[in-house]
């Protein structure tokens, strides 16, 4: 049990006292970090191409279709089908366009998204790199993404990348901040913004005592898990790519693997922080039974799931409505999760838990009366031009 | 003001479905192609046949021209066949039906007065040149009356009866001669 726990902390082990034996003691310190960094080059691409089979296939299914089931059984090679077709398409860039940045802008954008897996916790001892600020490493990193989009879209020279280049900076720095807001009750909770010392905060209870059963948590999971969707561009937050408006957004003026590469980091943003979820509000690794890279894997892909779940059943938002969402209901609301996380940390606790949960009811009651759904028709009345 | 209970309905349709097409048989309605198909439909109609009766050097068709004058594209070729005089035979020598050009609208089928023409329920006829082989040549568009009798038997009986009928009428107007 012990060793199959840690499998893949043996096994890098093992390759290290294997390189003992010819390299020279100074250099296998780079030899450890290069065989972490080719673990997650190699696992991060791969992630990737089967998220798109994944995705295709899911969504298939809610829509009564197969999904694909042609190239190997069960499509199952079809990732790489379309990686082939996608590197032997014609690359094409404007005439209009800014060369040298519309050639970094999908490179920028898969950087940061790749350096995120650098942080996560993937099992016991299975961090790459244990910063003690890794969770400010991700949010910072993962917000430079959001600059390389702007990049492409500016770089294209065509109005529908530049309005979707504008849409996506306005929805992501939007989402932001509740993004942050709900990052912060952990935060405060654990003390520590090291994503190793908060999944150990959550051990106990035979592996079980995760953040989402507090009040607190479950408001900041719900929070986080919103906002890290529309931090990746994913439907129903999809407005920077909106097809039915702006053609494809951003990347509207990209083909070939360049393009590719714009969907590989929103695939991997979407893994990224789905995980980064898991670690904070889900336990991390923390589980019974099963080996913790499992119980990671495990909630990681049950929250991508619900991604590809909300990408079949919802269509886009509206511009105004995707910003008063933010602004209105998210925001407030991750303020009000802060105090409730407050008094849950000052207050012996059955008294806590009943603070928190009202603070946090009354003030979902509340802001969800303040925010009126549905469209008001009302006869226009025409002060001037009658 | 549903408090985001909407949003728990729509999701539990799309897995509803997502369970019931693993679970539920005939909840998928993709009809995967190649390897299976439609039933096929009596009713359905495609690029046209020559039919003949007993033998393909004496199809139903007397090169009548109708169809050719009739058909919207302008599709079909017939050119009548002549015997070593130079009388024209009633048959075609030359029937050409370009497949690039038919628009299987059907109307040479209704307006043949020898019923020798019918649409096929053939429908893979897709080929590798565009100028040669989509040009259908009298060999390839000749097939028997046993043949549609498969394909639409309720036409093919109805045709039958009536040919049959028109050849009865024949005789007893014209004792002797051969048809």
């Amino acid at each position: 049990m012990e060793r199959l726990d840690q499998l893949f902390v043996l096994l890098k082990k093992i390759i290290l006292q294997f390189a003992e034996s010819f390299l020279p003691a100074p250099l296998l310190p780079f030899l450890s970090i290069l065989v972490s960094i080719t673990a997650i080059a190699i696992f991060a691409p791969l992630t990737m191409m089967y998220l798109t089979w994944l995705e295709r296939k899911v969504i298939g299914r809610m829509q009564n279709r197969f999904g694909p089931n042609r190239v190997g059984i069960y499509g199952l090679l079809q990732p790489i089908a379309d990686g082939i077709k996608m590197l032997t398409k014609e690359d094409v860039i404007p005439l209009g366009a800014d060369r040298v940045t519309h050639f970094l802008a999908p490179v920028a954008v898969v950087v940061p998204s790749l350096l995120l897996f650098s942080v996560l916790p993937f099992g016991r001892n299975m961090t790459a790199v244990n910063l003690d600020i890794g969770l400010l490493f991700f949010i910072a990193v993962s917000s430079i993404g959001t600059l390389a989009i702007f990049m492409g879209g500016w770089a294209s020279r065509n109005k529908f990348s530049l309005l979707g280049a504008m849409r996506a900076f306005a929805q992501m720095i939007s989402y932001e901040v509740p993004l942050v807001l709900s990052v912060v009750t952990v935060v405060m909770i654990v003390g520590s913004l090291s994503t190793e010392k908060i999944v150990e905060a959550q051990s106990g209870w035979g592996g079980l005592r995760w953040f989402v059963f507090t009040p607190w948590g479950f408001v900041g999971f719900m929070l986080f898990f919103i906002c890290s969707v529309s931090e990746v561009n994913r439907t129903p937050f999809d407005i920077p790519e909106g097809e039915s408006e702006i053609v494809a957004g951003f990347h509207t003026e990209y083909s070939g693997m360049k393009f590719a590469l714009f969907y590989m980091a929103e695939f991997l943003g979407a893994f990224a922080y789905s995980a980064m979820a898991a670690t904070l509000f889900l336990g991390g690794w923390q589980g019974p039974l099963l080996p913790s890279w499992l119980w990671f894997g495990l909630k990681t892909f049950c929250l991508v799931f619900t991604m590809i779940w909300l990408r079949g059943t919802f269509p886009r938002f509206r511009v105004d409505q995707l910003m008063s969402y933010a602004w209105k209901f998210l925001f407030p609301m991750g303020l009000s999760n802060i105090l409730a996380a407050g008094i849950w940390y000052h207050t012996p606790f059955p008294l806590s838990f009943i603070f928190a949960t009202w603070i946090l009811l009354l003030s979902f009651i509340g802001l969800s009366r303040l925010n009126p759904t549905g469209t008001r028709l009302e006869r226009r009345t025409y002060r001037f031009a009658e | 003001m549903s408090y985001g209970l909407g949003i728990l309905k729509g999701m539990s349709v799309t897995l509803k479905q997502f369970v019931e097409s693993y679970t539920k048989k005939g909840s998928i309605v993709t009809v995967q192609y190649p390897e299976e198909r439609r039933e096929d439909v009596e009713r359905f109609r495609n690029f046209p046949i020559l039919v003949y009766d007993e033998k393909p050097e004496a199809p139903r068709c007397v090169a009548c021209d109708i169809c050719a004058k009739e058909c919207p594209p302008k599709c079909i070729t017939i050119v009548r066949d002549r015997d070593e005089q130079g009388r024209g035979l009633q048959k075609p020598k030359v029937f050409d039906i370009d497949l690039s050009v038919c628009m299987s609208c059907g109307i040479c089928e209704e307006v043949c007065p020898f019923d020798a023409i019918f649409m096929d329920h053939q429908f893979e006829l897709s080929a590798y040149d565009r100028m040669e082989s989509l040009n259908y040549h009298q060999e390839k568009l000749l097939k028997p009356n046993s043949y549609l009798h498969q394909i639409r038997p309720t036409d093919a009986t109805q045709i039958d009866a009536k040919l049959k009928a028109k050849e009865e009428a024949k005789k007893k107007t014209q004792p002797g001669t051969t048809a």
